[in-house]
């Protein structure tokens, strides 16, 4: 079926300025997938702000000196600086001087400046079945299976060319048809205990994320809703480790009151019964430094840790000194609620660097180290630390990072899968 | 060899020495967008450079930000010769778009059975503007 414009959208094409150039990457971009037409969307999330070469400055900086202006309300995803000035940026002149262009490019073209990979915990959260573009793995698979609402894994550029239209290819996760799981993921055979520790999603995510690539599955066999930070650490970790964009978790998320209703009456093509084996190996698969007797460095917050998790990361510290710093890296949307009764104050006092606007695997943060090793609790992290940042990573629940913390050395309580 | 490819993306028609990829690649953290070579150490073509080559595509990892990846190339003078892809991957083709809208000369992408890969391997491939894929030499 080919591709079928609007006698408004072919004329607003057929312009000279930026809105017709933003439509006409819409337009290509639907021809390419095979969708019949474009839809109205109600939001944006936008990663195409991050610094990835100079082309992508002069890109935003064409659309605005074309007149674009987003059509509906759009956030950004991380930048490459901190422009709270909460943690120093080792990014060097020209690229830092094209980074911070690029931002207010994005800035002058409408976008809110909450530069977060958890805009669904700063207040943009679009309803249940509504169409949306966002684009970054992890809110992408929030967007779609904790809220409901429908997007496709939106990628630079294209993000921000649905913004200024307005409009969406009409293809994959916006037809109700291809939402249904095709597979089931059954961890019913897991303890109770280990269901209930925090390291059980980004964990269950990762070997997720593996085992179903790009399919859509129904998780079964959780007996009560694990809450939404466990829900954003399983996303993530599994939007990681394979091309998630949707999942459902019967009796959990919103599109799957049960199996049944999300199979759609039909028989799973696949059951995946996840063993205390399984996950004891995709734990261990997080890490790549196993052996090492020390660690450089704590790495929290992908995606951005809310308030509720720093709340725990203060009760675990509980006002002792770090040995070696936690980056604890959050959205400006967390930094105000922190700033109030000394809190970040108090957390920098102990060793912790508040990393706000920006994360340690998108741009240069930590030291530079030959044989670096860090600790983290994300599963994302883990997944991308080694490659972006050149530190082997150890996998630990909060809790054995905060304890290592404070040592200086790794410390794993055992928590049986 | 001659084959007539659908054109994906229309662009310049291009001539270079035929890089016939064994294995799926990802553009974003796979080929370093300064220099165009494969830095994935896991690519049996790793170290190989796509700059200036008539590029085989058997499949491709789509990470979203590919497209930036080749747009980044297009930019820096460092794109293909011409991309032949399999199948359509909308992700990567996005960074041809939207180095056209920029102005930047840009090489075709076309679409072509991977079957027929084999036959361009050690050869100078050569692609018209109409999509005509022939061996120069």
């Amino acid at each position: 079926m080919s591709l079928a414009l609007s006698a408004e959208e072919q004329a607003i094409a057929a312009g000279k300025d930026g809105a017709a150039m933003a439509m006409r990457i819409v337009a290509e971009s639907a021809r390419l997938l095979g969708a019949p037409r474009l839809i109205p969307i109600a939001s944006t999330h936008i990663d195409g702000a991050l610094y990835h070469g100079d082309s992508g400055t002069l890109f935003a900086e064409r659309l605005v000196e074309g007149g674009a202006r987003v059509a509906v309300r759009s956030t950004l995803n991380v930048g490459a600086l901190d422009l709270m000035g909460c943690a120093r940026i080792r990014l060097e002149e020209p690229a830092r001087g094209m980074a911070r262009r690029m931002m207010e490019a994005y800035r002058k073209l409408g976008c809110e400046q909450s530069w977060t990979c958890a805009p669904y915990q700063a207040g943009h959260r679009p309803a249940l079945g509504s169409d949306v573009a966002w684009g970054e793995s992890n809110a992408v698979v929030f967007c779609n299976s904790v809220l409901g609402a429908r997007t496709n894994r939106y990628g630079d550029f294209l993000d921000i060319a649905c913004a200024i239209t307005g409009r969406a290819p009409d293809y994959g996760l916006h037809r109700l048809e291809n939402r249904r799981a095709r597979l089931v993921f059954d961890v019913s055979g897991l303890s109770p205990s280990f269901l209930a520790s925090e390291i059980a999603w980004p964990v269950l995510g990762s070997l997720y994320g593996r085992e179903v690539g790009n399919a859509v599955g129904v998780v079964t066999g959780v007996a009560k809703h694990p809450g939404e930070d466990a829900l954003k650490a399983f996303g993530a970790a599994a939007a990681s480790s394979g091309a998630v964009g949707l999942f459902h978790i019967a009796g959990a998320t919103p599109e799957a009151p049960d199996a049944n209703t999300i199979l759609a009456g039909t028989t799973a093509e696949t059951v995946i019964r996840v063993t205390s084996e399984m996950a004891a190996k995709a734990r261990a698969g997080l890490s790549t430094a196993a052996a090492s007797k020390t660690i450089d460095a704590v790495a929290i917050g992908s995606p951005h840790l809310s308030l509720a998790e720093f709340d725990a990361l203060e009760r675990l510290i509980a006002g002792r000194r770090l040995l070696v710093p936690i980056y604890a890296c959050t959205g400006r949307h967390a930094l105000s609620g922190l700033e109030q009764g000394g809190r970040r104050k108090a957390l920098e006092a102990s060793g912790v660097i508040i990393v706000a606007d920006t994360c340690v695997v998108v741009t240069p943060i930590m030291p530079e180290l030959s044989n670096g090793v860090l600790m983290t609790n994300s599963g994302k992290f883990a997944h991308y630390a080694p490659g972006n940042t050149g530190y082997s990573v150890l996998y630990a629940s909060l809790a054995d990072c905060v304890e290592s913390a404070v040592l200086g050395k790794p410390r794993f309580t055992d928590i049986a899968a | 060899m001659n084959a007539r490819a659908e054109i994906l993306v229309p662009g310049k028609g291009g001539e270079g020495e035929a890089l016939v990829l064994t294995a799926p690649i990802s553009f974003w953290g796979g080929v370093d967008p300064k220099s165009g070579r494969i830095a994935d150490v896991r690519h049996p073509q790793h170290g190989e450079t796509i700059s200036g080559r008539v590029l085989f595509l058997p499949g491709t990892i789509g990470s979203s930000s590919a497209s930036a990846v080749l747009m980044e190339l297009v930019h820096n003078g460092r794109a293909p010769a011409a991309l032949v892809l399999h199948e359509p991957d909308a992700i990567l083709l996005l960074g041809l778009i939207v180095a056209r809208e920029m102005g930047w000369e840009t090489p075709m992408a076309v679409q072509l059975e991977r079957d027929i890969f084999e036959t361009y391997r050690g050869s100078i491939a050569k692609i018209a503007e109409d999509g005509a894929l022939t061996i120069a030499g």
